[in-house]
């Protein structure tokens, strides 16, 4: 018993030290060494400045500004919504607003739940919304019914930071972006191929279109430096 | 459903085989002290750690002194792990490593964390980045993943041992067999998938939270951290703690497409090899063959019925007029709580791998999961971990029902049941009764406290709409039932909206945790992954003694595909009949009804 006393003492720190210690340092060292983009976490970068990384889900929304001239706030938070110009993320359920990347949370919600139900009702009406042209009250997209919304649009993430949307949900609000920003379809429609990840190894999980990446896309391609 | 879906399940079970074989052919040498080639490189470490360690590597143990080193090692790690979380914010923890200033936890939520990691559960009722340090995460939590998938695995080692044993009572060395384990099967896989996992973009540095100013004029804050190196031996041990509150979901644990598979091949290939291991022990392959034979087919039966159910979609779905088949660009099927880019299948089989397995990693929302979909995580759950199982827990569980389900053969054969040429007696069954049925006694009982009493319906989030029905929804029995489950197999994977930590600031500061949920919780791991445990090595101590005698006309093979049936059937008869009425009150209500609560 002393003989297994004292082998466990020495074994928990001599294991620690190099298992908790030894390990963890060389691969960050290695990592940051052989692979720095991806160690640091796909960073990207305009004008010398963070804009996001390119692994991470942001919102493209815009904080709402009210009648006084100022940011418009609700229980302490920024008031905002989906910017029109630039393609949207999927739904999150992060707390302290969509895409908290300093804290990722499931959204739980049951498959049998009322606040699903409520929740995705929601989510769709907002979509068809954000869609629509105002003026014209038409979709932009003149297929786009409630049968054809794609559900990675109306469920939240995972993660709540899902980097990707669906190439079919790119293709409607492709619609919206050419539209309000005076672009070709087939120019938007174009950048969507070039920043759409494929499946793994050719059969793996399911294609993606990279939100953030396609939006400075576009945004060049309007600035014409594209 | 899709074709590329059913060819990554396919694929996935061909793949996992090729892999799982020759690593299973690489172990045996290993744990039988032949060469393998890593000898000329640790050959010198090992025995620098034995001195260390002070343990004459070459001296058997019996079951008794095994167990015994095994569980004061054990208790060593607990009180280490709590003293590491406990201290988190303590002056002589350098601020790089605690870049947030990050508080120590709560005593309750600790005992409950630190029991799950110790037990390789590894269940979460803290989330990551909000309130462990980096130091945590590495000395603390990163070392028990190593360590208790080594116990799993030396208790599996021990088992076989004694199973095929012929001499005395030495089960083999505890020591020995952790050192080994560590420097020859996970420090070779662990580093080599940190590094891939790297490339494709898992992150690994000390930086502290990015600041980024979206290009709307917001701002996001990024969480960083160590995290490749944990990630390796999360899968690798089937331990299953994520780094990031949302596990294999977050994007920095699971970048890619890519990475999704990968990790599946992770978390499964030791338990995999491990059969393959004992095939070859036992110097008849067979025996292995059919033993993974029985796994496979439970594994493809489950994988097949949750992407089903999940390409299916979900009751709320569609009452909300969210159209769910597949389109051209669009997976459909029930996305709440699914990334684009696992899509459904790749959602499902990763739920299969992590809950057949003592994994319990998640890239999906089990609790999001359609009724029939989530009542696959709890079937796999009620089987005990022994399709596939965990590393080592896997295979020592299924043994125990090898064992009795050769003893109801014999019984119906009306034979006096043989296992390898050793007679299995009374006290061999009743070990092997007690070391399968701790786990399930352990689940129900802490299912059943927790339902019944209003501190534990404290945890439950559906509250709001129970209590507006004046009743407990199907959904909230399943978030407590899937709990007291999920830690007693040592899983970890959780219905995550169950919880036993109150934290309404990031970094610990005001929170409190929810002590009747954490102790029970705690208990019950400890006691589902020690009480087996014993009771393996104490069937391995009685049967390393046996006398062999050649197999005779009337011995029942155990290697055919008669033996294969009976032991399903075994299986899924002790899961079933306990189970059943629990799990008809929870995911299977959901599953046939269209209803809303």
């Amino acid at each position: 018993m002393k003989r297994d006393i004292v082998t466990s003492a020495i074994g928990i720190i001599v294991f620690t030290i190099l298992l908790g210690l030894v390990y963890p340092l060389a691969i960050t060292g290695v990592s940051e060494l052989a692979f720095p983009g991806d160690a640091s976490g796909q960073q990207i970068h305009l004008d010398g400045k963070l804009v996001g990384s390119k692994l991470i889900g942001q919102s493209f929304t815009s904080p709402v500004i009210a009648k006084n001239g100022k940011p418009e706030e609700k229980e302490g938070e920024l008031v905002t919504e989906p910017d029109r110009r630039y393609f949207q993320t999927r739904p999150s359920a992060t707390e302290g607003g969509a895409d908290n990347a300093a804290a990722s949370t499931f959204s739980n919600r049951g498959p049998n739940s009322v606040k699903t139900e409520e929740a995705d009702a929601e989510n769709i009406k907002a979509y068809l919304e954000l869609n629509e042209n105002p003026t014209t009250k038409t979709e932009y997209d003149p297929n786009l019914t409630v049968a054809k919304i794609p559900v990675d649009a109306v469920n939240t993430s995972a993660s709540g930071l899902d980097p990707e949307i669906s190439p079919a949900n790119a293709w409607i609000q492709a619609y919206r972006v050419a539209a309000v920003r005076g672009l070709s379809r087939a120019s938007v429609d174009g950048l969507i191929a070039r920043y759409t990840a494929g499946r793994g190894l050719g059969f793996s999980g399911e294609e993606g279109v990279n939100v953030l990446e396609l939006n400075l896309a576009v945004d060049r391609l309007s600035k014409g430096s594209d | 459903m899709t074709f590329a879906g059913w060819l990554t399940i396919v694929l996935f079970a061909v793949i996992l085989t090729a892999v799982a074989f020759p690593l299973g052919g690489y172990m045996a040498k290993v744990y039988t002290g032949e060469r393998v080639w890593l000898t000329p490189i640790f050959s010198g470490p090992e025995r620098i750690l034995y001195k260390a360690l002070r343990v004459d590597s070459e001296r058997g143990q019996d079951w008794k002194s095994y167990a015994k080193s095994l569980i004061v090692f054990s208790l060593a790690g607990w009180l280490l792990l709590y003293l590491i979380l406990r201290t988190q914010d303590a002056f002589f923890v350098p601020h790089a490593l605690n870049p947030l200033g990050y508080h120590s936890g709560p005593w309750n939520v600790t005992f409950n964390t630190v029991s799950s990691f110790m037990t390789n559960t590894n269940w979460q009722f803290y989330s990551g980045e909000t309130t462990m340090s980096y130091l945590s995460q590495m000395i603390g939590l990163t070392v028990q993943n190593w360590l208790s998938a080594g116990i799993g695995i030396v208790v599996a080692v021990a088992l076989v041992r004694g199973i095929v044993g012929r001499s005395g009572n030495s089960i083999g060395n505890f020591w020995q067999d952790l050192v080994r384990t560590i420097l020859y099967v996970l420090a070779p896989l662990s580093v080599l998938a940190a590094i891939v996992l790297v490339s494709q973009g898992v992150i690994a540095n000390f930086s502290t939270y990015l600041t980024a100013h979206t290009i709307t004029g917001l701002t996001q804050t990024i969480a960083m951290g160590p995290v490749a190196s944990q990630e390796a031996i999360k899968l690798l041990g089937t331990n299953g703690g994520g780094f990031f509150n949302t596990n294999s979901a977050h994007p920095f644990e699971n970048p890619t497409q890519f990475t999704n598979f990968f990790e599946m091949l992770l978390v499964l290939m030791i338990p995999a090899a491990l059969v393959f291991f004992y095939g070859r022990m036992t110097g008849n392959r067979r025996q292995g063959y059919a033993i993974y034979g029985a796994m496979m087919v439970m594994f493809l039966g489950a994988v097949a019925v949750a992407y089903i159910a999940e390409a299916h979609g979900s009751p709320a779905q569609h009452a909300a007029g969210l159209h769910t088949h597949v389109i051209a660009g669009s997976t459909g099927g029930n996305m709440e709580g699914k990334e684009q880019r696992f899509g459904i299948a790749g959602s499902a089989l990763f739920d299969v791998v992590t809950t057949v397995t003592s994994c319990g990693a998640v890239n999906s929302a089990i609790e999001s999961f359609t009724g029939i979909g989530g009542a696959v995580p709890f079937a796999n759950l009620s089987a005990s971990e022994v399709i596939f199982g965990g590393v080592g827990t896997g295979l020592y569980s299924i043994l125990l029902y090898v064992l009795l389900a050769v003893f109801i053969g014999g019984l119906m054969v009306g034979r006096t049941p043989e296992w390898l040429g050793k007679k299995l007696e009374a006290r061999e069954i009743k070990l092997a009764g007690l070391g399968i049925l701790i786990t399930p006694l352990a689940a129900l009982f802490c299912t059943a406290l927790a339902s019944a009493s209003k501190s534990g319906r404290a945890s439950i989030s559906e509250v709001a709409s129970s209590v507006k029905l004046g009743v407990h929804t199907p959904q909230a029995f399943s978030e407590t039932f899937y709990a007291y489950l999920s830690q007693a197999n040592n899983n970890g994977s959780a219905f995550a909206g169950y919880t036993g930590f109150v934290q309404p600031n990031a970094g610990n500061l005001g929170s409190h945790g929810i002590t009747f949920a954490d102790l029970l919780g705690g208990f019950d791991m400890i006691l589902a992954r020690y009480a087996p445990i014993v009771f393996a090595l104490a069937v391995a101590g009685a049967l390393a003694g046996k006398r062999v005698t050649p197999a005779g006309l009337g011995t029942m093979r155990t290697d055919n595909p008669t033996f294969v049936v009976l032991l399903i059937g075994v299986i899924i008869l002790v899961g079933a009949l306990t189970f059943f009425p629990a799990l008809l009150l929870g995911p299977i209500v959901q599953g046939l009804t269209g209803h809303l609560y």
